[in-house]
Parts: C-alpha cells; structure tokens; sequence
C-alpha cells in the first residue's frame, strides 16, 4: 500500500531501533565480558569495547565447566527428546485418525489433558517414578495382589527395579510424555483426502506401508518445524536435567544446568575477584547452538513455535 | 472431524497409540496420583507406609505465612512480565506489520532472545546487573546503597523480571507479528479507502481483530511465568535474599527436595495445578468462546 506518512515513518522506525537495541544491548554486554581480564572486568565501569582475551576465557569456560562432556550430553538429550516425540507423535496421531477401536475418544482426551499440566508442577513424584521407573507397575501388582500370588507359587519376592537417575533415557522420557505434537500431527492427517487412503488401499498397501510411504513424506514440513521446537525446548531444560543428574562426577549433567556452576561465587573464587569473564565466555557456548539452529531455522521455528501452542 | 476411510484391524490401532499410553501412564498419570495421594497422606515417620491425614498438609500449607508470600510474589512477577512482554511484544509487531523497508531485518531480530537459552539470559543478566562489574558499577562505587540485588530484595525482583520479561517479549512478539499478518490485506485496504489512517487502522481493525491471541497470549504468560522462571530465579538469585524472589515453583522444589517435605510439597502442587487448570479451563471456555471473529 502507497501512504505518505514522513513522520509516522520515523517513528516506526525509532521504536524498531530502540527495539533491536534493547536485543543487541545485552548481547553485546555479554560478548565484551567475555573478552576481557579478569583484572579488567572488575574496573567499576561500563564495558563496551571489547578486549583481546576471547579465546583465553574460552578455553578457560570449556576447561572448568568440562563443556566439551556437557555440551555432549545436552546433545543426545536434546536430539533424543526431538526424534522421540515426532516418532510417537506420529504414530500415535496416526492411530487415532486411521483406526477405528473402543476407547479412542478416552485415549484421545487422556493424552490431551498432558498439554495442561507441565512437568515442573508435578516434579517431585516424577522425580520418584525415575528414581525407579516401575515403581507403577510393582505397585500395581501389589495392591492387586499378583506379586503376593508369585511369591507363594515360586518364592520369588518381586522388586522391579528400573534407575533412570545419571542416564539418557531418564532425561528424554518424561520430556516426550506429553501432548505437543501429537495434535499438530491429528490436524494434519485430518487434512490428507480420504481418496489418498482408498487409493493406497486399492493398490495393496497395509497400514505401515501407508504411514511410511504416504504420510511421511507427507508431513515432512510439519517434522521439521516440531522437530526444531523440541530441540529447542529439550535443550532449553533445566529443573528436570538439574534433578534427573545428581552423580555431577560420573555422568555429569546438560550444558544448560552447569552454566550455574560457572557464576562467580564466594565458593568458586574463594572469596577472590569475581571473573566474570569467564562467566560471560561460557555463557557464550552455551548460547551459541539454539541461537544458530533458530537462524538456520527461522522459518519452520516460527510455524512450529504457532502451530505447536494453538 | 472424522476420517471416512480407515484401516479396519482395530488391534494394530492399539498398537500405534500404545507407546505414547504407557509413556503417559508412567510419567504422567502416575505422578499427578502419586502427588494427589502424598497431599493427603503423612509418611510415617518409622516407615511402614503413608498415613491418612485429610486436608491437614493443606491447612499446613495455608496456614504457612510464607506460602502466602510466594503466592503473592508469583502473582506480582507474572503480573510485570506479562505486562512488559505483551506491551513491548505487541509495539513491536505492531511497527514490523507496517512492513517498511528492512523489516525483515528486525523481525529477525527481535526472534533472538527467545532463542537465548533462560539460564544464559539468567546469568548474562546476572552480570549485567552485578554491582561490582555490571552497568551500575560506576554509581554503586559512589552509593553502594544503590544498587545492591544480593541484599535488596526489591532489585532482585527488579533484575528477575527484567530477565524474564526481555526473553518472553520475543515469544509473544512471534504471536503478536503472526496474528497482525493473518488479517486479510483486504480488510486494511478497504479502511485506507475509507480514509483511516495508519494510526486509526490499528486501533479500529487489526487491534480488535488480534484479541484472541492477545487473551491466549494473556493466560499463556501468566501460566507460563510460574514454570519458566524457575531456570532463571535459580541461577540469579536462589530465591533469595531472604526469599524475596522465592515463587511458587521454587518453593516446592525447595521444600521438596532440599527439607524432604513430600507432603506438603505434593500439597503445594496440587494447589499450583488446581491455578493451572483453572486458567487454562477459562481460556478454553470463556475467552476462546467470547472472542472469536472467524
């Protein structure tokens, strides 16, 4: 549309730079922090120009916080939370639309009462269940008294026993235990032209045949954009993995939860000068690889981001 | 809606939903039981099971002056972020919708913090903020009284908030600029015929035409506010000082995990998710209802 608005103009254009300031400001802040001195960085003043010691307090970061370990973990993490909930949120979407059986419509509202409650409000009793992920199940056949029955029968005293504590499946399980996806993927089936079935059909293709050859391909945008949004959201965590991991030594824990680790404290300095620089440098890496995916990205991260909440 | 054609074997039906139903058993319905049953029961101090105990960890908890407290910080914190997010998310998008030159430039921009993991913003800020190194370094040197966040906890709050608020503007930005592009060109084109203005059109059209999302972004903050601060009130303060940004989350994984409180932590959850679902069930019925223009 061609307006002439000389005026509104600018100050369009005056609230998106004071805006894409206020972005940069702190960015920036970060990055000249983490190329500076210790010994500089404790000057009281404001630092906007940055030092020459970027890769010093680099190298300081990934060495003190074991990045490199971290960095891994959060990783498989989040690449295992990604992958799991566009695999089961396709096919557990794909049978809810394609199959007709008893109990569908209970399943369905059973798995979208999840998107209600997130995993923090309900984090301790979670916390149990990977303590001893079947600890359900033996509590199940105690109270109906099945574990009594094969105690008498073979003297076996039953104690399942699962610890999904300091491992890969305990951090991506509970994550992939709700809605999200499931529903992205219900609308998009509903989508597809029934002739497309019945077409498939006529030639002879079963259901697995039609899931993998039809309907993935299919839905390839729709994997991407979820697939980016879980990635981002696994590797945002950070109450379940600061719980999931208590053995800091052995298995260590997600780059996200040891950046804590990094902020000066009285513990860490021993009551020295606080180096920030390294903080700020650590803070960095970690940073570095959402940021870069999103702008990889964008595109499917914004549907994802729209159609995921919606 | 329903699909006309389906596969006829229901048993491999179950099959495929079956995964997800055991993952959402184990790791779902269990724990909401579990923390459901913990709420009103006390573990015997001896062992030997839980005890029946009623609605006595919820008296507890009420009656616990502290609860109360993070109750009403929770409530102050979501109240500011919301508003500052949504105000600085909605001015945004309102200027990037003009879609002058560029803007695709800042639309990109103003994605970038939301791709900022919390805990880095939690402890950028942190930096930012420190009197001893930070952007107030030089004014505390003169006054040390003022800016202080690790004894003041009125700066602490301010600095959480900051945080939080300059992370989750991007998200509702995305919301907002997605919302304002959806509205047919038509509809502005004809209002510009009708001689309104740049200015006029936001108010009269696309505002009013945005209000679902602005409610479901509304509900969304405030829900979202108690869960995610949790990263960022860890990393920046730990609650503190003297538990001035100590919010309901927080709390219960305090008590929960560090006083080994499993009753009256489960007795919080149960409060926190009753706020939940109630939130949630008036956006369902009320807003998403009253407001819909399609």
């Amino acid at each position: 549309m061609i307006e002439r608005t000389p005026l509104l103009n600018v100050t369009t254009y005056i609230v998106l730079c004071i805006g894409a300031l206020m972005v940069f400001i702190p960015l920036w802040l970060v990055f000249v922090g983490a190329t500076l001195t210790v010994r500089e960085i404790n000057i009281p003043e404001l630092h906007l120009i940055p030092g020459n010691h970027l890769f010093e307090n680099l190298s300081a970061a990934w060495e003190r916080g074991h990045l490199g370990e971290r960095l891994t973990n959060s990783l498989i993490m989040s690449l295992g939370v990604a992958t799991g909930k566009v695999a089961m949120s396709a096919i557990t979407a794909f049978g809810l639309v394609y199959f007709r059986f008893p109990g569908r419509m209970l399943i369905f509202w059973l798995i979208f009462i999840t998107l209600m409650l997130p995993l923090e409000v309900r984090i301790v009793p979670t916390y149990a269940v990977a303590a001893n992920a079947l600890w359900p199940f033996q509590s199940i056949l105690d109270a109906t008294g099945i574990s009594g029955i094969i105690a008498s029968l073979t003297g076996i005293q039953l104690a399942l026993e699962w610890n999904l504590l300091n491992s890969y499946t305990g951090l991506i399980l509970p994550l992939i235990a709700t809605a999200t996806g499931t529903f992205l993927y219900r609308q998009f089936f509903l989508t597809v032209p029934d002739e497309l079935l019945e077409a498939a059909r006529m030639d002879g293709a079963g259901p697995f045949r039609f899931l993998t050859e039809f309907l993935i391909p299919l839905s390839r945008a729709n994997m991407a954009a979820l697939f980016t949004i879980m990635f981002l959201y696994a590797w945002n965590q950070y109450l379940w993995p600061l719980l999931a991991t208590p053995d800091r030594a052995g298995f260590g824990t997600t780059a996200v939860v040891e950046l804590k680790m990094l902020a000066p404290n009285v513990s860490t300095t021993g009551g020295g000068t606080p180096d920030w620089n390294v903080a700020m440098a650590g803070c960095l890496i970690v940073m570095l690889p959402p940021l870069l995916l999103v702008a990889f990205m964008q595109r499917y991260f914004v549907r994802g981001l729209i159609a995921t909440e919606k | 809606m329903e699909k006309r054609a389906t596969f006829s074997n229901a048993s491999i039906g179950v099959l495929f939903v079956a995964p997800q139903i055991l993952l959402v058993f184990t790791f779902f319905y269990w724990p909401t039981g579990a923390a459901l049953f913990w709420a009103f029961t006390l573990e015997r101090p001896w062992g030997g099971g839980n005890e029946w105990v009623g609605l006595d960890n919820f008296r507890q908890v009420f009656a616990d002056r502290a609860y109360w407290a993070s109750i009403t910080r929770s409530l102050v914190f979501a109240g500011a972020t919301t508003f500052l997010a949504m105000g600085f998310g909605l001015l945004l998008a309102v200027a990037c919708d003009r879609g002058l030159k560029f803007y695709q430039g800042f639309r990109t921009v103003f994605v970038w913090p939301y791709a900022v993991v919390a805990p880095a913003a939690a402890l950028a800020f942190r930096f930012i903020f420190a009197p001893d190194a930070g952007i107030f370094s030089a004014l505390v040197k003169s006054n040390p009284e003022f800016w202080n966040p690790a004894q003041n906890g009125y700066h602490a709050m301010v600095m959480v908030i900051v945080c939080y608020s300059w992370k989750y503007a991007a998200y509702c930005f995305i919301f907002f600029l997605a919302a304002l592009q959806a509205i047919p060109r038509s509809v502005i084109e004809a209002s510009a015929m009708d001689g309104a203005g740049v200015l006029r059109r936001v108010r009269d059209i696309q505002l009013p035409l945005i209000t679902p999302t602005f409610f479901f972004l509304l509900v969304i903050s405030i829900t979202d506010s108690f869960q995610d601060s949790f990263s960022i009130v860890d990393v920046m303060t730990d609650g503190g000082p003297a538990k001035a940004t100590e919010f309901m989350v927080y709390k219960i994984y305090f008590d929960g995990f560090r006083g080994l409180d499993y009753s009256g932590a489960a007795a919080q959850s149960i409060v926190l998710m009753f706020l939940m679902i109630v939130l949630t069930f008036f956006q369902f019925r009320f807003i998403e209802r009253r407001i819909h223009y399609s």
